[in-house]
């Protein structure tokens, strides 16, 4: 019996890692490989190039800007709404459901959806205007308007990916006994250190999880930002797609892909080092 | 925007993709990256391929899934398409890897009467012929009748400047408060051909060899002047008729192809005209799609057929009634065509037929650099333009980048630029 139980993990993972293997580890080689290749052999002609671009400096600010901006606010949003969701009696489902309606919008239609509503013609320019507020169109997402187009992408981002946070931290909530909460409230605590004190150390290993899902996501932000914005507000992702179609050329399409994981796996290496949880601190 | 998807476009996948069998052996695959909207893709199904004894099957790509799609196929060493369909550019990084000469086809065609700079085009800069014109189309101005009532004193649109633009466009801006010039320089718009084809031309009378000279330094302070009474939304323009039809741009410049959809659909709100000229002429660049014969086609007898069928006067004059893209062959167009085709006819023919003309023709000979090419020139405006540098630091460094790339891939000058023995000098 336990000879044959030892295979039998390995055979049934071995058609995913296989397949992981084929289709994202032979690429992931490929594209390092293709990044560092110039004229003659080995070089960093295509890093060279990426880091000399006039829109280097600019994609790499406002990654990082939106990345700072977007992931604190969702995580801060998802926590409020996972806390009241759980504590709910009547209707959570629904609520819950509707809560992650936007999990289900490929991200380009998100933008696109919210295009309609700011674009010059769109629902916002609208309504101010039937409310008198504005003498004609205003341009929310023009070159020329660069706060409100950020503001913009910000906002539609939050509200399309804070949803994937929350389901995270509603399984994490679900996971910490009850008996912690209700032991602190007889000795007196309120509400704000029972969630200080018992719910946030408990939920870590949880919030781990989200914050590395949701900063590799907002490093790789790209159909929102074309949507909204084109090339007028440049990120890292939009980048390589631009050097790889309009410009045709692969290799430092290549270096801003490795680029991107590498500032990637550096976070999700912070994360895991400052959140890190021990053993015994699980519920 | 979903478009049902007919049962033979399922058809046309699973033959791509399933691979050919010896039944199918007989069937003609023609790939094109022209004639891609489910409309004009029936057109050609339904319409412009009749005729033709062989079954023809008729796949449309996007440019880029085109090109990696040629490459790829060699590589496998198994080629699917028999002919291909594509612009002048988009051929050009496939020679001499993926396509064939075809000088026994450009033979039997001597008589359809395509002009022999056309032609010579096809060569791709090679010594034999690479690709058989097939249709062609330029760019032009389109504006809103509304915006008529502001153009200047004495200005005509048939012979505007652009100085007399700027005007235009600045009285609608004191009289409306909106900047309704638009411009294509969204990601996927075609401003960089803007740039090559008629801005350098009209203010330098060239393209590369000017590309820093004081015409070109005055004439980039034209287009700053230009742009600020221009839509600031128009780096987001990809398709100038969207803007047009919801009428936040009165004044256009685009692709026709990149238009009809305005002009067909309300032909009674637009005037389209040629561009405006410049100190050095009216540049305008005429753009040449041209349909090739891939290496290894599995059918190349039935890749020959569609090229001769396509090219027929009277399947030309199909091809700008039912389409708008207008014959490469001697043909006069029919009386009966639609009457936004009709505008968009007279305005092609109105800057054809210009006196101050100045053609100027597409690269020749960048190879797969035509991207970087582009680019120099969107840089350039990006950073003068956009970011407000200093006109004479920002050519001066971009002119360095342009004459890497000019000497990297060795290409000689082009119309409108003065033939060069070698690389292209930026002076």
């Amino acid at each position: 019996m336990s000879s044959r139980t030892s295979w039998i993990p390995y055979a049934l993972i071995a058609p995913s890692v296989l397949f992981l293997a084929a289709f994202f580890l032979v690429p992931l080689v490929q594209t390092v490989w293709l990044s560092f290749s110039g004229d003659e052999g080995l070089s960093l002609v295509n890093y060279q190039r990426m880091a000399g671009d006039l829109n280097f400096s600019l994609a790499i600010q406002n990654t990082f800007l939106l990345t700072l901006v977007v992931v604190p606010i969702q995580v801060a949003l998802a926590l409020v709404m996972a806390t009241m969701v759980s504590k709910l009696e009547k209707g959570r489902d629904i609520a819950l459901w509707i809560l992650t309606i936007p999990l289900g919008i490929s991200d380009l239609a998100a933008g696109l959806a919210w295009l309609s509503l700011l674009q010059n013609t769109g629902y916002l320019n609208s309504a101010l205007y039937a409310l008198g507020i504005i003498p004609g169109p205003v341009g929310w997402l023009s070159q020329e308007t660069p706060w409100s187009l950020f503001a913009a992408i910000a906002m539609a981002e939050i509200w399309r990916a804070t949803a994937i946070v929350l389901v995270i931290l509603i399984a994490g909530l679900q996971l910490i006994p009850k008996e912690f909460s209700e032991a602190a409230e007889i000795f007196g605590a309120q509400p704000w250190t029972r969630f200080r004190r018992i719910t946030l150390p408990l939920l870590k290993p949880s919030l781990q999880s989200a914050l590395i899902l949701r900063t590799v996501l907002a490093f790789e932000v790209f159909a929102v930002v074309y949507a909204l914005g084109g090339r007028n507000f440049p990120v890292l992702a939009g980048e390589a797609y631009t050097w790889q179609n309009e410009n045709q050329n692969y290799g430092v399409a290549a270096a801003y892909a490795v680029l991107i994981m590498a500032i990637s796996l550096a976070a999700t290496a912070l994360y895991l080092r400052v959140l890190r949880t021990r053993p015994e601190q699980l519920p | 925007m979903t478009h049902p998807v007919p049962f033979r476009a399922i058809a046309v996948a699973a033959a791509l993709f399933g691979g050919v069998s010896a039944a199918q052996a007989q069937e003609t695959i023609f790939y094109s990256t022209q004639l891609r909207p489910i409309e004009e893709a029936t057109k050609v199904r339904d319409v412009l391929l009749k005729g033709l004894s062989g079954k023809v099957i008729y796949v449309v790509d996007e440019p880029p899934a085109f090109a990696v799609r040629m490459k790829a196929e060699t590589q496998a060493g198994k080629r699917t398409a028999s002919v291909v369909g594509a612009l002048h550019g988009e051929l050009q990084p496939h020679v001499p890897a993926d396509i064939e000469p075809i000088d026994d086809v450009a033979a039997k065609l001597k008589d359809r009467g395509i002009p022999a700079s056309l032609m010579e085009l096809g060569k791709l800069g090679t010594g034999h012929q690479q690709y058989i014109p097939w249709m062609q189309a330029t760019y032009v101005m389109v504006a809103n009748k509304q915006a008529l009532q502001y153009l200047p004193q004495g200005a005509d649109v048939n012979t505007l400047t652009y100085a007399q633009l700027q005007e235009w466009a600045k009285n609608i801006v004191d009289k409306t408060g909106q900047r309704r010039l638009g411009f294509p320089a969204g990601p996927t718009g075609l401003m960089p051909r803007f740039f090559q084809g008629y801005f350098y031309p009209s203010f330098t009378g060239g393209v590369v060899t000017t590309f820093k000279s004081p015409d070109a330094e005055a004439g980039w302070n034209a287009m700053k002047e230009l742009w600020a009474v221009s839509s600031p939304n128009s780096t987001n323009y990809n398709f100038m008729q969207e803007p047009l039809m919801a009428g936040e741009v009165w004044i256009a410049w685009d692709h026709i192809a990149r238009v009809k959809e305005a002009l067909t659909l309300q032909p009674d709100q637009f005037v389209a005209f040629p561009a405006p000229a410049g100190p050095k002429g009216r540049g305008y660049m005429p753009v040449i799609a041209g349909l090739a014969i891939p290496k290894g086609a599995p059918n190349r007898a039935g890749g020959v057929a569609v090229i001769e069928h396509m090219t027929k006067p009277e399947t030309q004059l199909a091809t700008a009634a039912e389409v708008g893209f207008f014959p490469v062959v001697k043909a006069d167009l029919p009386p009966n065509l639609a009457p936004g085709i009709k505008l968009l006819a007279g305005a092609v023919d109105a800057t054809q037929n210009a006196k101050d003309a100045l053609v100027s023709l597409l690269p020749v000979g960048l190879g797969a650099k035509g991207g970087e090419f582009n680019k120099v020139y969107t840089d350039t405006f990006q950073r003068i333009v956009l970011r407000n540098e200093p006109v004479k630091d920002v050519l001066e460094s971009q002119a360095k980048v342009l004459d890497a790339l000019m000497k990297d891939t060795g290409a000689p000058c082009w119309a409108p630029d003065k033939p060069s023995q070698g690389a292209c000098p930026v002076q």
